[in-house]
């Protein structure tokens, strides 16, 4: 795998606008998470060389790609980063063939990327080939458009927002493409995004930007577990990642088993293999809190927890960041976060306070689709890359 | 066309000639003057924007009186041209055809610009990003999807070019099987006794061409629009 970390460390002013942005990417898919008008667009602009920063530098391995310093800029066309962008940008005068090979004549035969057969084999375009970008259909354009960035050897993708102009059904046509081109094609990827489903299904690793900053990074689980972060990640949609492994199908009652940390969650039924690791996100706030085990009850879903952190300053509510107690017999003792939003009225009623134990109770309904992550993408972080 | 007289024969061809030519040798300069007034920006844009366009204001006997200062024997770059190569343009074929490009190129000019500044600039940079260079983004990119405003422009300085008179007139003057383009034909009959039918006669063919120029042209920009916006059964 192509693991030339990218680093950019980068000043730019228009105006009111300012971007001051410290980012490191290493290998796999790297999420820029933010919402509209924090600067991603400029970020992506400034990476393809499309637009010149102030001050600062850019770098992928050893290789230089802008140093305001030494006077380096490196033009987009040298650059060698493959972009997606959000609206395709198909050549509509060249068939889907024609756009698929512009680029693959350029000069850095060191690192083949991939072939024609095998991108057209991987992202499913063989009956598109013949066509004319105008009469595909917005996912059709958005492959062609991936194939096509492939195609011209990129040292690292640059994907911005690729679904943000596709409804849910086109969405999860891409995305396994997506998934599976870091893998496949040895690549590094940036993904730029502000739906948090489409970041925690695909990234590594995430990069929080707010107002021209890279607020926060590091893994998907590290980042959504902190509940200093979560306003920035959206109230509504605040929630933490788990990391869990299929443990089994209850057919009869159309259920999944999930194991982490030793415990069971119950979800409705996932199509997936027992022994396969996925992402779960848990909403805050579809979380409830109890002291002890309850009985009695509808709610499947009873983990053990212990309080490690308050915010107090959200009106009538209290968000609380709670860690899993590991079941006793379990060994893998990697902390894994739930994040909880209860009313400061029964805050007070539970009395509960840091280091507290409690029991977090999470309704199995309230875990869909849009709620799970990556298959394989835990594995990939434990084991070692091929 | 049997009953046409050799005279008027003459000038029909002589018409076509020069307009052809005057066309033809403005067409790079028209592409790269478009491109200089759409993509760029410099000091004395305003100024090279209203000479392109000053023709198209100007009497064209002025501009006929201009061309003759300038590119006549005795002239700044005439004189020049006449002295070290023999070559002129005064009162020659190749006169009435320099005339005829001065005065359509802003024609020419304006439709080719307009399209330029409708193609997609985020096309040629995504083209860029692809690996290709300025030069192959703008020969693979940027010609093709502005080559309708290109025949546009083309067939309309050709039209002008095939009735230009006044310049003409001024420069070249109205020599028979030299410079006597259609125009300048219909203006000579004008002004004898006797010359209604022919007048009539050359005007019809003159509406002719201009109108087959237009049709040609709607029928080029069709299929080529067809070709760019991407229909799989042509």
């Amino acid at each position: 795998m192509n693991n030339a970390p990218l680093d950019m460390d980068v000043r730019f002013k228009r105006g009111e606008f300012s971007l001051n942005v410290q980012i490191t990417a290493v290998g796999g898919i790297t999420a820029l998470f933010g919402r509209s008008g924090v600067g991603k667009s400029t970020i992506v602009a400034i990476l393809a060389g499309l637009l010149r920063p102030d001050e600062g530098s850019i770098r992928l391995g050893d290789h230089v790609l802008f140093d305001s310093a030494q006077g380096i800029d490196i033009p987009p066309h040298l650059r060698g980063v493959g972009c997606v962008f959000q609206d395709a940008r198909l050549f509509p005068h060249l068939s889907v063939t024609q756009n698929l090979t512009y680029g693959i004549n350029r000069l850095n035969p060191s690192h083949r990327v991939s072939t024609y057969d095998r991108v057209v084999d991987l992202l499913g375009l063989k009956d598109l080939v013949s066509r004319r970008p105008l009469s595909l259909s917005g996912g059709e354009k958005q492959r062609v458009s991936i194939g096509r960035a492939l195609l011209s050897n990129p040292r690292f993708l640059l994907m911005d927002e690729p679904l943000a102009n596709l409804d849910g059904k086109r969405k999860d046509e891409i995305l396994p493409y997506i998934e599976h081109i870091c893998e496949a094609f040895s690549i590094p990827v940036i993904y730029v995004s502000h739906a948090i489903d489409e970041v925690i299904r695909l990234a590594d690793t995430l990069v929080l930007l707010d107002s021209g900053q890279a607020v926060a990074q590091g893994t998907v689980e590290d980042i959504m577990g902190r509940l200093d972060l979560s306003p920035l990640t959206g109230r509504y949609e605040a929630g933490a990642v788990l990391n869990t492994t299929v443990l089994g199908h209850d057919h009869g009652v159309e259920l999944t088993r999930l194991g982490v940390l030793g415990h069971t969650l119950f979800t409705p039924k996932i199509d997936l293999n027992t022994g396969q690791n996925i992402r779960l996100r848990l909403r805050a706030r579809d979380i409830s809190l109890a002291l002890g085990a309850v009985d009695g009850t509808s709610i499947l879903n009873q983990l053990p927890v212990v309080v490690k952190s308050i915010n107090m300053d959200n009106g009538p509510h209290v968000e609380l960041s709670l860690a899993i107690t590991p079941d006793f017999e379990f060994e893998d003792n990697q902390p894994q976060i739930i994040l909880a939003r209860i009313t400061r009225k029964s805050f007070s009623a539970l009395n509960l306070a840091i280091g507290k134990p409690a029991h977090a109770l999470i309704k199995a309904v309230a875990i869909d689709r849009r709620s799970l992550g990556s298959f394989g993408k835990t594995n990939r972080r434990k084991q070692h890359p091929k | 066309m049997d009953n046409l007289s050799p005279q008027e024969w003459s000038a029909l061809m002589l018409s076509l000639k020069v307009a052809l030519w005057a066309t033809l040798g403005s067409l790079p300069l028209g592409v790269f003057t478009a491109w200089l007034l759409a993509r760029t920006k410099f000091v004395g844009h305003g100024v090279i924007n209203g000479l392109v366009h000053l023709p198209l204001v100007l009497p064209p006997v002025v501009v006929g009186y201009m061309l003759l200062v300038v590119m006549g024997r005795h002239g700044i770059v005439g004189g020049f041209l006449y002295q070290n190569f023999g070559f002129s343009f005064a009162f020659t074929w190749k006169g009435a055809a320099l005339a005829a490009a001065v005065m359509a190129f802003p024609l020419m000019v304006r439709g080719m610009r307009l399209s330029l500044e409708a193609v997609d600039r985020n096309l040629e940079q995504t083209a860029l990003t692809l690996g290709a260079s300025p030069v192959r983004v703008f020969v693979t990119i940027t010609l093709p999807l502005m080559l309708p405003g290109i025949i546009a422009g083309t067939v309309l300085a050709f039209a002008r070019a095939l009735g230009e008179f006044g310049a003409t007139i001024t420069f070249a003057s109205n020599i028979p099987d030299e410079t006597r383009t259609l125009p300048l034909a219909l203006y000579t009959l004008t002004q004898a006794p006797g010359g209604e039918t022919a007048t009539l006669r050359l005007a019809i063919i003159a509406t002719i061409i201009a109108f087959m120029a237009l049709i040609g042209s709607e029928v080029l920009a069709k299929r080529i629009k067809r070709l760019t916006a991407g229909d799989d059964h042509e």
